[in-house]
């Protein structure tokens, strides 16, 4: 079915968020990472050998606002629950009651099971936002060394 | 997330990102980035429907398989139901601009007051 319209359909949140501060009375924009080369692996096994990690944007149950280091924990042992308190995502059309929304190691394990990956890493990641790009730099560079020493073939990685 | 997804790629690590911010995704430059055209918070799928949410999942991992070159976007084949919530999130207009200033006010003060105390 198609349909006609007059307005581009998803939403710029770079655009959006510009505004929405401005209007709070901060001057100066957020600037945000833009880079003209972009890397790219290849998958050097096939996908169904691989062995693919999880780092998300959400913290463990009882996680301080004040105090979110980059962190690695089970995945065997994954809380029911995840702190997304203090994350922007949309708290009047949505929730975060459902991990399989937003840190489906459940899903991930299915597709394991129907061999379409090899496995799920021992262990997901969690990475805060709103940080400074030089602390985020030096956090990806845990993420990478926790993924050698978990032998890590891919990565899927899921901001709220 | 982004430059997380970079970092690894350059220490050889292929990486899917699973969003709904698609310019901020895309601006940065990634890989493999599949779109979820949600609001932000369920970019694996909507609450309480568990096979779109492993369908999101497997169109992910594909890509892995699939994508050829960076900056590959995929838009995952589901919609939210109402539109409601991209007019509504983060809204600025005549109704409520003068209690966003007053927000941003009352912040500023707050962190003032945290920086004098320190």
């Amino acid at each position: 079915m198609s349909k006609r319209i007059s307005h581009r359909r998803y939403l710029s949140y770079i655009d959006k968020s510009r505004v929405y501060y401005a209007a709070h009375g901060y001057d100066r924009p957020y600037m945000w990472a833009r880079f003209d080369e972009v890397p790219f692996a290849s998958l050097d096994k096939p996908l169904h050998e691989a062995k693919v990690a999880i780092v998300t944007t959400s913290f463990l149950p009882g996680t301080s606002p004040a105090h979110k280091p980059v962190y690695a924990h089970s995945t065997l042992d994954a809380p029911e629950s995840m702190y997304t308190d203090d994350l922007s995502w949309d708290k009047d059309a949505t929730h975060t009651d459902d991990l399989g929304t937003f840190l489906p190691l459940g899903h991930l394990q299915a597709l394991a099971d129907a061999g379409v990956i090899g496995s799920v890493a021992p262990r997901f990641f969690g990475v805060p936002t709103q940080y400074s790009q030089r602390r985020t730099t030096i956090d990806s560079e845990q993420i990478a060394t926790w993924c050698v020493e978990d032998e890590v073939d891919a990565v899927l990685l899921i901001p709220l | 997330m982004s430059l997380v997804a970079r970092h690894l790629e350059e220490q050889g690590i292929p990486t899917v990102i699973i969003g709904s911010a698609r310019d901020i995704v895309e601006e940065c430059g990634v890989p493999r980035h599949l779109f979820v055209d949600f609001p932000l918070g369920n970019p694996c799928g909507k609450p309480g429907e568990p096979e779109m949410q492993r369908s999101i999942v497997e169109l992910a991992v594909r890509m892995l398989d699939t994508a050829i070159a960076p900056r590959t976007t995929v838009q995952a084949p589901f919609e939210w139901g109402s539109d409601d919530w991209r007019d509504n999130y983060m809204r600025v207009d005549d109704s409520n601009r003068a209690e966003l200033a007053r927000l941003g006010d009352e912040r500023r003060a707050k962190q003032t007051a945290a920086r004098s105390q320190t």
